[in-house]
């Protein structure tokens, strides 16, 4: 167990390396970041004051491994419009992000999860049909259609709900409701097919023929075998807790994490993007972690053999 | 091609493993053929038994070079194996084939059985393009096929027409050398027989050389000149066909024999005491001495070489040679 | 609640030939998608007007049904651009995207996941690195830092949405040439002298070839999603050019005033995206049960 957790910390060590890799690399490869900032029409001096102030006329080697060690030490640079540090700009708007997808996975796993194990259990029912319709729409319908539609019906007509901004509790009401009911639907989905999956298997069958009743049969041999899959779909989730509302933010004008990262995206504010960029990537790899020690706790097999490589 | 000398000459061939045991256990080797020698003349047919596990596949792969040995070499018609996957090696391809267990695995099911039995043909180049087809048809009527059944894919034909046409494929080239691996295993037994028959007519037409590997002893003996048992990656006695099944030397070989039903014969049917041998463990001395009813404590000790005996037999045995007067067998010490 | 059946019925064997009709939603879905293919490749003579072309007495009116003029039957925007006109071009960039990226997706993930299962070693341990990097980031954060960093391109829009799914392409690739490598056909083909260009090319790729389209028809809506997702944000399509998207971008400010600018967009995308998922389910459950 002991050398399957160091491997996996190792290969989350470097996952977050070539993260950070990368975003230097593309920063560099996008041509001269001072040049852009600056304009095409700012004058010479301007632009090389600006350089040296940010240290980018230094060799690429350089520039990169006091890159590395800069993150390291957590200073991941200012942002380059109001020259505050990146890393406060990012985190004092992430409580209000979680405010949004914390609410909405708990709608997520309370409403997806069970429609979807009871959708598998009654196949071919009206309730069957009903969860996979909603399922499907909940995936053909992106975030910020079902968020203008919900907001076209409570805000603009019915006027129950404000349309934006974070006033108060009650604007916080139609974003969650948005981000919970997509990933509801897709969390049906994905648990109905898995249980359906389980619930093929011959061992099913046996279990049944034995004359275990059928209720013991789903909860003491379906679920747990079908949870194993799900709990990566919720991994996933927890791992775009922080930049899973991108849209969502920017349809409700919601000060959140991801409405940051769309305005510095517009504005190429390159230091709070690489700032977002790395927290979602140690939030996405955490969550993977969690989810692979799960699933060493929970599918007997792994624990015996060695993990294959995926 | 020379004149005289083997057509194929393996020496020393070892092939090792590394596996790991369990998550947290030490890289463990698997010698899967641990100092294997054969011989294989021309147009003849050598024969390669044992059980799962003895190595026999492994050999099989070797001697067509499709994997590289880690000590030993191989040479065909004099020539040393190039590496596989190189140019060289594709070359060769044209006159050494292999014949596999499942046949539906070895074909691709998208392509009509014609076009596959032809493909080495495209592949080498042999002949003009007009006269392939003309070619193919006598490849398939040679294996005992209709041309008509050419257009079929493959999961339209039965087990033993599908295994017909990957020996047709395997002969497109005319190839000197054919390395069955358990040919028959996967088939009816009514359609083994037919298959078997077939790879002595083939023989006969095409003078192809053949390694015949399989667990089933009649069967090797049917077809083969010459007979090898191995056991645990090494050969323990090599033979004509007819001296090994009815006067084995080696004691492994006499239970392989003796369990081999035969109606009418009240011979005793020699079981093995202790457990099959895993390739990962192996037991210091004669690998076989566990297991073996007349194993002494020299062969606890020391490997028996595989030498020969006055009539030609070749045993890698203590006991056979006389060296040592029959024990009572050795109970096995525990490894700590 | 209802006891279930005791006879389950095993999963049955893949069949090559589709022996029963459609189900009519699915007839339903080709039905629109040969719609909106024709609409993208014959937009310039369908539409009636240019979709830069303003007819600003005509700002804001509404559609047929709600009270317009067969002048501008969906109605026009706030530059009294004809939403019509917008829409159908509008089809032709997204779907355009979407093919175009979905097909270097493919060929990418394809390609790494064959060089992956041929050569082993340390070239599988990079693409598997590869793989762990993709799945480190969801894939809008990803495209949002790389549109940060090099500004927007059509060109770069579509690889870039391209390689969203190319993990997948990679797996299926590696995975099935890695069976079929060691004791199938191609480990036969090998055997036969076949170089690595033919065994690939002429014996592999046919072979999965069913697997991969199914996974590109499931890829190709989520392209349209992650697009229209972009362009909405401002970051996708840029204008002059229009996509799906973009207009319901723009149709936002006027949601109270005149939503039919953004519900003809929004509804377009939501009956596309449904349309390919419905095909590619079918698709899937008839040529492969095994991949769910």
């Amino acid at each position: 167990m002991l050398r399957f957790l160091a491997t996996r910390l190792a290969r989350a060590a470097l996952t977050i390396a070539m993260v950070v890799t990368f975003a230097f690399v593309v920063l560099r490869l996008s041509g001269d970041p001072a040049q852009i900032i600056m304009g095409a029409d700012a004058p010479p001096e301007a632009v090389d004051a600006f350089r040296s102030a940010w240290g980018l006329d230094e060799p690429i080697w350089v520039q990169y491994f006091s890159y590395f060690w800069a993150i390291l030490q957590g200073d991941l640079g200012r942002s380059m419009r109001d020259g505050r540090d990146a890393i406060v700009l990012v985190t004092e708007r992430i409580p209000a992000t979680l405010a949004l997808t914390l609410p909405a996975l708990a709608i997520k796993i309370c409403l997806g999860i069970p429609a979807g194990i009871y959708a598998a259990l009654h196949r071919n029912s009206l309730a069957d049909r009903v969860v996979m319709i909603i399922a499907v729409a909940g995936f053909t319908v992106p975030s910020f259609v079902l968020g203008l539609l919900l907001v076209l019906v409570f805000a603009v007509q019915l006027g129950w709900l404000p349309s934006g901004g974070q006033e108060s509790w009650r604007h916080g009401i139609l974003p969650v409701i948005t981000l919970g009911l997509g990933g509801a639907a897709v969390l049906a989905r994905f648990t109905r097919s898995a249980m359906l999956e389980v619930l093929g298997q011959p061992y099913i069958r046996t279990a049944s023929a034995k004359g275990v009743p059928w209720r013991a049969v789903v909860t003491g041999h379906a679920l747990p075998n079908a949870a194993i899959p799900t709990v990566t779909i919720i991994g996933f989730m927890v791992g775009t807790l922080i930049a899973g509302a991108v849209v969502v933010e920017s349809v409700f004008s919601w000060p959140g994490v991801g409405r940051l990262l769309v305005v510095a995206v517009a504005n190429r504010d390159l230091a709070v993007v690489q700032c977002i960029l790395l927290l979602v990537a140690i939030t996405m790899v955490c969550a993977n972690l969690i989810v692979d020690l799960l699933y060493g706790l929970l599918d007997p097999r792994l624990r015996a053999a060695p993990r294959k490589a995926a | 091609m020379k004149a005289g000398g083997a057509l194929l000459e393996a020496e020393g061939l070892v092939r090792r493993y590394a596996m790991r045991r369990g998550l947290l256990g030490r890289a463990v080797e698997v010698r899967a053929v641990d100092g294997v020698s054969l011989k294989l003349e021309r147009g003849r047919t050598l024969g390669l038994v044992g059980e799962s596990g003895c190595g026999k596949s492994t050999t099989g792969r070797l001697v067509l070079g499709m994997e590289t040995p880690d000590a030993g070499r191989v040479s065909f018609d004099g020539a040393v194996m190039p590496q596989p996957g190189s140019a060289a090696w594709r070359a060769m391809r044209a006159r050494m084939q292999m014949v596999f267990q499942d046949p539906l695995g070895a074909l691709d099911r998208r392509l009509p059985i014609a076009t596959q039995v032809g493909e080495p043909i495209e592949i080498h180049g042999i002949g003009a393009r007009s006269e392939r087809a003309a070619r193919v048809e006598t490849l398939l009527r040679a294996v005992g096929l209709r041309p008509d059944q050419g257009a079929r894919y493959p999961h339209e034909l039965s087990g033993g027409q599908r295994q017909r046409a990957v020996l047709a494929r395997a002969l497109a080239t005319d190839p000197a050398l054919l390395v069955c691996d358990e040919p028959i295993s996967a088939l009816d037994v009514s359609i083994q027989a037919q298959v078997m028959n077939l790879l002595v007519d083939l023989q006969e037409q095409f003078g192809t050389a053949m390694l015949f590997v399989s667990h089933d002893l009649r069967a090797v003996r049917q077809v083969s000149h010459r007979v090898a048992v191995m056991y645990l990656g090494r050969i323990v006695e090599e033979g004509e066909p007819d001296g090994v099944l009815h006067e084995p030397a080696h004691p492994y070989s006499r239970a392989l024999v003796s369990a081999i039903p035969h109606p009418g014969r009240a011979g005793q049917r020699i079981v093995l005491q202790g457990d099959p041998p895993n390739p990962a463990d192996r037991p210091s001395g004669c690998a076989f001495h566990p297991r073996c009813p007349v194993a002494t404590s020299l062969c606890a000790r020391e490997t028996p070489a595989l030498k020969a005996r006055p009539d030609g037999r070749l045993v890698a045995c203590h006991v056979a040679h006389g060296e040592v007067s029959a024990g009572q067998g050795h109970a096995r010490q525990e490894a700590a | 609640m209802p006891e279930a059946p005791l006879v389950i019925t095993a999963p049955t064997a893949p069949t090559k030939t589709r022996r029963k009709a459609p189900p009519a939603l699915v007839i339903f879905g080709i039905g629109w998608l040969m719609l909106m293919l024709i609409v993208a490749l014959l937009a310039d003579i369908l539409a009636p007007y240019a979709y830069t072309a303003l007819d600003l007495r005509n700002r804001l009116s509404p559609p047929i049904l709600l009270g317009g003029t067969w002048l501008h039957p969906l109605g026009t925007d706030e530059l009294g651009r004809d939403v019509l006109s917008r829409l159908i071009y509008s089809i032709r960039t997204s779907l355009l995207i979407a093919f175009g990226a979905t097909i270097i997706g493919a060929a990418v993930g394809t390609s790494l996941g064959f060089l992956a299962a041929h050569f082993r070693g340390f070239i599988e341990q990079a693409v598997l690195a590869l793989v762990d990097f993709s799945a480190s980031l969801p894939f809008l954060i990803l495209a949002l830092a790389v549109l940060a960093f090099f500004g927007n391109s059509l060109l770069l829009l579509v690889c870039l949405l391209g390689l969203h799914a190319w993990e997948r392409y990679a797996r299926i690739a590696r995975g099935l040439a890695l069976a079929a490598g060691t004791q199938g056909y191609a480990a036969a083909v090998r055997g036969l002298g076949a170089s690595p260009w033919r065994i690939y090319g002429r014996h592999v790729l046919p072979n999965i070839a069913s697997t991969l389209i199914v996974s590109m028809t499931l890829a190709f809506p989520e392209v349209i999603l992650l697009e229209s997702g972009l362009s909405f944000l401002g970051l996708g399509v840029q204008p002059p050019e229009t996509s799906l998207g973009s207009m319901v971008g723009y149709g936002r400010e006027y949601l109270t005033r005149a939503p039919w600018i953004l519900l003809a967009p929004a509804s377009t995308i939501v009956l596309t995206t449904l349309s390919v998922s419905l095909i590619g389910d079918w698709l899937r459950d008839g040529l492969d049960p095994t991949l769910r």
